[in-house]
């Protein structure tokens, strides 16, 4: 079945194009939205304007969508997306990378079934810390590019997901619940190198911003 | 030893709808096998002391075309729970009829008995285009036109139609547990 990947360019979504490479399904796109909110629930932001790098980087073509980020638009450019993936690339499914988020999963399934799709979460429900070994076993290279909860700090930006990090990101799921994988949106992560990527993306430069109390993000250059 | 099966027409819809069961069991350390309903033998139905069924996606009702699969359920005599196209396979076993109705994202129902460990109003999580009408051997345990949760009224035979490994894994656990 040829399938349309839903692209932040985080962890989540490379994973589950990666299962579904694994599971037999012809991946002929990545779908990816630009949203000017940097608050938005429903699309990751930091770093997006990259994903074209990995996609390059993948061999698989990119639509890229612009939203203006407010709630109920988010979801029509969404849905305009999906459908030139349908048209252009002949697609009869959807791999997304939601692992709890009803908010999210059911908007997206709500398009899907609209437009007779199938709409696929390979990572729905995963227990988070198995997910964080499974990314380092298939050496998925992650790093940290925005972290937005006490107490992370501007040290965190930039932090790769290892066994280190796994440890520490254990202490403060045990000592203030945040979520290991960041899915209350305590972090965001962008994927340098994963078992899909022909090459490795290198670093040029980046550029830290601090957002708010324990909210900073980190620009990168390809 | 309990038996998990997959309703699902695509592979990669396993790890969103099995998946989840499976690792409810695995949390509780309850030994399971899971299987396609298209593999299973006589052999695993002796074997699986329980048999849990799960749903699959909005779009697939392979399983309503493949129902006779599951003509098994008729005399199976050991406690059984249909999970959305699980419950719906088993209502349509027992006679029951599909109707249309798209439900996605949180719902509140409210259970007028207990019903494997729920009770009184309960967010659950819905993922379906289609339910199935009650069957008279069974009770509807929740309010409203559209059974969300059923048994039979003499055998252990359970269904629900939301997806309970997503928000209500108590139920679950107590299916798997008593």
């Amino acid at each position: 079945m040829k399938v349309g990947i839903l692209f932040s360019g985080g962890k989540d979504s490379c994973m589950a194009a990666y299962l579904a490479k694994k599971t037999g399904y012809e991946r002929t796109c990545l779908i990816t939205i630009l949203s000017k909110n940097k608050e938005s629930y429903m699309f990751h932001t930091p770093s997006i304007s990259k994903a074209e790098k990995q996609a390059e980087a993948m061999e698989i073509p990119m639509i890229i969508q612009t939203t203006s980020g407010k709630k109920e638009n988010e979801l029509k450019d969404l849905e305009k997306a999906i459908k030139i993936a349908v048209k252009k690339y002949k697609i009869e499914g959807i791999v997304t990378g939601a692992i709890q988020s009803v908010y999210q999963s059911a908007r997206i399934q709500k398009i899907c079934n609209k437009l007779n799709l199938e709409c696929f979460n390979p990572l729905w429900q995963i227990n988070e810390f198995d997910y964080l070994d499974e990314l380092i076993k298939d050496k998925f290279k992650v790093i940290i590019t925005g972290v937005f909860a006490y107490p992370f700090d501007e040290k965190w930006l930039g932090k790769q997901i290892d066994k280190k990090f796994v440890e520490e990101i254990k202490e403060l799921n045990k000592k203030y619940q945040i979520n290991p994988v960041g899915e209350g949106g305590e972090f965001e992560t962008f994927v340098l190198d994963c078992p899909l990527f022909k090459k490795e993306l290198k670093i040029k430069s980046f550029h830290d911003f601090k957002e708010g109390e324990n909210s900073w993000r980190r620009e990168i250059e390809i | 030893m309990i038996l998990i099966i997959s309703t699902c027409a695509e592979k990669l819809h396993e790890l969103e709808f099995v998946k989840p069961v499976e690792r409810i069991l695995e949390e509780n350390k309850i030994h399971f096998f899971s299987k396609h309903y298209s593999d299973i033998s006589e052999a695993d139905l002796k074997k699986a002391d329980k048999i849990i069924i799960c749903g699959t996606s909005l779009k697939d009702n392979k399983f309503i075309e493949n129902v006779n699969s599951f003509r098994w359920i008729s005399n199976f005599n050991k406690p059984l729970l249909g999970i959305c196209a699980g419950m719906q396979i088993i209502s349509l076993i027992f006679y029951g009829k599909v109707k249309s109705k798209t439900e996605i994202g949180f719902y509140k129902e409210n259970f007028t008995k207990e019903f494997l460990s729920l009770k009184g109003e309960q967010e659950v999580y819905h993922l379906h285009n289609n339910y199935t009408t009650l069957s008279k051997e069974f009770e509807s345990f929740t309010e409203g036109k559209i059974p969300q949760a059923i048994k039979h009224k003499s055998r252990e035979i359970y269904g629900v139609l939301f997806h309970p490994e997503v928000r209500n894994r108590k139920l679950v656990e107590e299916f798997i547990k008593h």
